[in-house]
């Protein structure tokens, strides 16, 4: 009943948000002029206006794109007339993969710095990762993007500039992480990417840990004598573990968003680069498809998360049984 | 003592081992290229867009062919003549393969001159540069006769922009059956072997290709289309050569002793139109705020002001950092009909001001300069250095920059009156008709007229240009439209950039006046 | 006996314990008060073109200018000074960031009100809206609407609201469901008082302090989303550069060594959303009960 409802109440934001861009990318500029043949004459861009669907009234231009769209169909990419949802789905896997490395980097190092700032917040250690957690949430990705190329790559060349490796296709979807070569193009990428959630996180932990270690099972295992180590691992950890995961997958669609700006310094072949040159040359029907694309992918990792939620937290499990 | 046979058979065996060995370690020579627009798709006749053509002409080639500097050289034909003022003949060079191995016929280029018409939903394709044909005839394998609709001199011109595809893959094939690959079967020097949308496209050489061998076996047409991305991956050798070298970066590759950079004069010319049609443009109001009796463009001594008061030596120097030659022309030196008498105007603020206060604006005026910032090199900062030097003169300019897409859409409804474009052409009397030509929408002609300049001379000129089949007698038609047009300050022209490409040191290429990058041009030294 | 401190000395006693936060703090006014006195500081103004040359383009930090002054941290690629461009860039982006900041507050502090004590379909109502405007990020949303508004402060500033507002009705709205529980609460409503009376006199009051700890750390996430939408440009148009955009327009020359023109105004927003999180963190922690 819950899942219906929440999969009803999905379809209505996808209708309304795809009226509302259609709408308003409409409103700005034509799309012919930046692509047409320079030599063409006003004959032949009218010619290509009318061919295009161009001159015809907004609510039928919309009303062709949305039925097309039940089917599968969101129109054909002005640039390169190709449908629009091939152009987004061929450039997915790079930005997935871009996202989740980001997610993993930040996650296997923001745990467990967190867990350390919080248990010793005082000392040096302490706060030097708080100090290095807010350079790191307070520093413009891309600027924080040059100066990792500048000084990995450009400087001591250990790290190529720009691009995606080489490829394998594992289950008909291209990876790159796979082969050093390819790893060695994704790690800047996905620090960059990282930084922002890595620091988010950090500090999350820390908090988290700090309320934990200040409750009254800490003092009452402790009081017990069960070792130091124990009592963190068991019943601080435990504690902060669920919050934790429900942020990382909501932030999950947060960084899928943000790549848009580490994809364009990075030159990552992905979705969010796509987005803005398709911004530039306002080509309609994949500026559409994206933001419908991306909104299917929020939706469903925010159901994703409500059913894991609701799954782990043992008080929701208990309320909802009764 | 002599040496058992043995021993010197046991050297031989070696040695020829060594050889073999080494020839088998030998690395393909291989270029990788950073190209810096975006390709959006491989059909060679679906946009006609640079990127496209850049790495469409790898693969496919063209009947007429453009020289570095932008003269026409035979291509596919050997050669071609007018047989009249309306027909034309084209001979086909003999034994030209396609990457199949098939040969080329007349067949192929009747088809690949028809293709253009065909194309479905291209929102700018190639069907204005075969308007002029009315129709063609395969005469036999090698012969192929065009007739046209009307005397055009051009006509040779405008077919350097139709590549030839092979009629037995491309048949009903559209731009998804090229983006795989399947039809992209050409007679170019390199094949397909891979394409990554936005990343990267693969070629491998075509050993059948009739033109001198390239020196590379293998190709990487890599898309990078960041500024300063590009320039990082050439200095870090991740790739051999990159196109258009940002202005900031030049001095710093040519410093470097592993780099090198070649450039030349581009085709591309930057222009400022002025609305010359409307009595009350917008964005002109007098210097008290209040709108002006009269559009001052309309005054020649206004626009040789603000001519005067463009400062082109500095924007050439602090803000293109050397990339741009200040320009008089229509088209750049070297170009089919460019003037060389044609001197680009001096910096003079004092005339300037004394020309205003003649036409009788002693206190100026206030204007709008809009313009696109993301489209040609250093656009906006351009813009904004134009403004600053009017300012001092006391025309107070105001900047409104926006994406190209955004720019051209407010320039169609009319709400501009002091442009920025850029024109590439490499013929004066084709750079007029859209330009400077009088808007004539059922003739084709002024179609980038923005400020509708009219001119009946002018167009009388260029219009015996077009028509003109004598090449000879046409260049001078061409350049004496184009004198007239300039010296009456048509348009204001600002600059013709230079176009430049960074490569390792060990790298030769003739710099191309059309912008074009092709691997196959590109030698050791 | 020991005299019981007033609420707001205890918070600058807590505050000031963390030395690091109270030198952040000092650093932000001095920010703030450089940036409004630019016009008055400042040798040039760097937005009246008629005070530009061209030809005293990138110069280095130290060179002198042709009307007698120096250009302390150089000059960019149009003449204009670094030192006054970024003092104009700090006071746009902090304008702009305070500006979205204020009114999302508002915006946010109204709704939420009204959700909470209008309860039923009305608070479901705008509590789905507003869940439905967080799960977005904000880049996207902001970038989507500045891709169809184009560019131009306002529309900026619009941006930036649309995407905050959401966050602080959520926030307001879960406090003000805490204290109209409270007893305080029935008392006035039996002694007929009217909502907004009870809302404004006696909820406010206590849903305030948190926020505006909040709205802080939300300023520094406003003025560093105009900057990167700046840096896509979509941002700010260039008559009036953030330090975003100074950003973004020194970006292509940090390579060929003429680093200033981007490192400067990239050190002055880092200092000013550095200093605003740290005030902002410092004024949580000694705040937050639960850490006491």
């Amino acid at each position: 009943m819950f899942v219906l409802r929440r999969l009803g109440q999905s379809a209505l934001t996808l209708f309304v948000m795809s009226a509302l861009v259609f709408t308003g990318v409409y409103a700005i500029g034509n799309p012919v002029d930046i692509l047409i043949n320079p030599q063409a004459d006003q004959a032949e861009i009218a010619q290509t206006i009318a061919r295009l669907g161009l001159d015809r009234p907004l609510w039928e231009q919309y009303w062709v794109f949305l039925s097309g769209a039940v089917s599968g169909d969101l129109g054909k990419s002005f640039a390169a007339s190709v449908p629009a949802i091939d152009l987004i789905l061929e450039r997915m896997p790079a930005t997935l993969e871009l996202a989740l490395m980001a997610m993993v980097i930040a996650v296997v190092l923001g745990i467990p710095l967190g867990l350390l700032a919080g248990l010793k917040p005082h000392s040096w250690v302490g706060r030097s990762i708080m100090a290095g957690s807010i350079l790191g949430f307070s520093l413009p990705t891309f600027w924080v993007g040059l100066m990792l190329i500048m000084v990995f790559s450009v400087q001591l060349g250990w790290l190529p500039t720009t691009g995606r490796g080489p490829t394998l296709d594992v289950l008909g979807i291209p990876v790159s992480f796979l082969s050093w070569d390819g790893l060695r193009h994704l790690i800047l990428p996905a620090t960059n990417l990282a930084l922002f959630k890595l620091s988010l996180l950090i500090r999350l932990t820390r908090a988290g840990t700090r309320e934990a270690m200040l409750q009254d099972y800490v003092r009452f295992a402790r009081a017990k004598g069960v070792a130091e180590r124990e009592v963190v691992r068991v019943h601080v950890l435990r504690n902060i573990l669920i919050p934790v995961i429900t942020v990382v997958g909501l932030e999950l669609g947060s960084v899928i968003a943000f790549a848009i700006v580490t994809e364009t310094i990075f030159a990552w072949p992905g979705m969010g680069k796509l987005l803005i040159d398709s911004i530039n040359v306002l080509d309609r029907p994949v500026i559409v498809a994206y933001l419908l694309v991306i909104v299917f992918m929020f939706i469903t990792i925010n159901l994703l998360v409500d059913v894991l939620y609701t799954a782990l937290d043992p008080r929701v499990r208990l309320k909802g049984a009764r | 003592m002599k040496q058992s046979p043995r021993f010197l058979h046991g050297w031989a065996l070696l040695l020829c081992l060594a050889s073999i060995a080494h020839s088998a370690i030998t690395p393909a020579a291989e270029l990788r290229i950073g190209l810096s627009g975006e390709v959006t798709s491989l059909d060679p006749h679906f946009l006609a867009a640079q990127p496209n053509l850049t790495v469409a002409r790898h693969v496919f080639e063209s009947l007429t062919d453009v020289d570095p500097q932008t003269r026409l050289i035979p291509g596919l034909a050997e050669r071609w003549r007018a047989l009249d003022a309306l027909n034309w003949e084209f001979n086909l060079r003999r034994g030209v393969k396609f990457h199949d191995g098939t040969e080329l016929t007349a067949e192929d280029v009747a088809f690949s001159l028809q293709r253009p018409l065909s194309i479905k939903g291209s929102p700018g394709g190639f069907a204005s540069f075969v308007r002029a044909v009315e129709s063609t005839a395969v005469v036999d394998k090698y012969t192929l006769r065009v007739r046209t609709k009307y005397p055009y001199g051009a006509l040779p011109e405008e077919l350097n922009s139709i590549l030839i595809v092979s009629k037995k893959h491309a048949l009903n094939a559209g731009p998804e059956d090229f983006d795989s690959g399947r039809a992209l079967i050409g007679t170019g020097p390199y094949r397909f072997v891979r394409y990554q949308r936005g990343d990267r496209l693969e070629l491998a050489r075509h050993d059948g290709w009739w033109g001198r061998r390239p020196a590379w076996d293998k190709v990487t047409l890599r898309i990078v289309t960041a500024d300063p991305s590009r320039t990082a991956a050439l200095l870090s050798g991740e790739l051999d050569v990159i196109e258009h070298v940002p202005s900031a970066d030049i001095r710093n590759i040519n410093k470097n002793k592993k780099l090198r950079v070649m450039q030349t004069t581009s085709w591309r010319t930057i222009l400022l139109h002025v609305d010359q049609y409307r009595p009350q443009p917008p964005g002109i109001t007098g210097a008290d705020g209040n709108p002006l009796a009269r559009n001052p463009f309309m005054d020649r001594r206004v626009r040789l002001a603000i001519s005067k008061a463009i400062h082109r030596t500095a924007i050439a120097e602090r803000v293109m950092e050397g990339l741009a030659v200040p320009a008089a022309n229509i088209v750049s030196p070297g170009v089919f009909g460019h003037n060389a008498a044609l001197k680009a105007e001096p910096y003079d603020p004092e005339g300037a001001k004394r020309l205003l206060a003649e036409a009788g604006y002693p206190k100026g005026f206030n204007i709008t300069l809009a313009g696109p910032n993301n489209r040609y090199i250093n656009d906006e900062q351009i813009l904004q250095t134009v403004a600053q030097l009017l300012t001092r003169i006391g025309i107070i300019t105001r900047v409104e920059a926006a994406p190209m897409s955004a720019y051209l859409g407010r320039v169609r409804k009319e709400e501009t009156s002091f442009s920025l474009l850029g024109w590439g052409s490499f013929a004066a009397d084709l750079a007029l008709r859209s330009l400077v030509a009088t808007p004539t929408p059922d003739k084709g002609y002024g179609a980038w007229n923005w400020g509708r300049y009219s001119n009946t001379k002018v167009d009388a000129l260029m219009e015996q240009a077009l028509a003109s089949v004598d090449r000879p007698k046409r260049e001078a038609l061409a350049s004496a439209a184009n004198t007239l047009a300039m010296n009456d300050l048509a348009f204001i022209p600002v600059h013709h950039q230079i176009v430049s490409w960074g490569m390792r040191a060990g790298l030769s290429y003739t710099p191309r006046t059309d912008e074009f990058t092709f691997a196959h041009h590109f030698t050791p030294r | 006996m020991s005299m019981a401190l007033s609420p707001r000395q205890e918070f600058t006693r807590g505050f000031a314990r963390d030395r690091i936060a109270l030198a952040a703090f000092w650093v932000l006014c001095l920010l703030l008060l450089a940036a409004i006195a630019a016009p008055l500081i400042t040798p040039q103004n760097p937005y009246d073109l008629a005070q530009l040359d061209i030809l005293d383009s990138k110069l280095a930090p130290g060179a002198k200018s042709a009307a007698g002054y120096t250009y302390w941290l150089g000059s960019d690629d149009q003449g204009r000074d670094m030192v006054s461009a970024i003092l104009y860039g700090l006071r746009i982006s902090l304008s702009v960031g305070v500006a979205s900041t204020l009114a999302a507050l508002g915006i946010g502090l109204v709704i939420g009100l009204i959700a909470a004590r209008a309860g039923g379909w009305l608070d479901a109502l705008i509590m789905r809206i507003v869940d439905l405007q967080l799960s977005f990020p904000s880049i996207l949303v902001a970038l989507i609407l500045l891709a169809l508004a184009g560019q131009g402060v306002d529309k900026i500033i619009i941006a930036l609201i649309v995407v905050q507002w959401a966050y602080y009705a959520r926030t307001v709205r879960g406090t003000a469901l805490v204290e109209l529980r409270k007893e305080y609460v029935d008392a006035a409503v039996c002694a007929g008082y009217g909502s907004a009376r009870i809302l404004l006199r006696h909820v406010l009051p206590n849903v305030m302090p948190p926020l505006i700890v909040v709205a802080t750390v939300q300023v520094a996430h406003a003025i560093a989303l105009e900057a990167t939408l700046s840096f896509l440009g979509l941002g700010m148009p260039i008559t009036s550069p953030s330090l975003g955009l100074l950003i973004a327009n020194g970006y292509v020359h940090l390579l060929s060594g003429k680093y200033w023109i981007s490192f400067f105004p990239g050190i002055a927003l880092l200092l000013i959303i550095v200093a605003i999180n740290l005030v902002g963190d410092q004024s949580r922690d000694v705040l937050n009960p639960r850490l006491k």
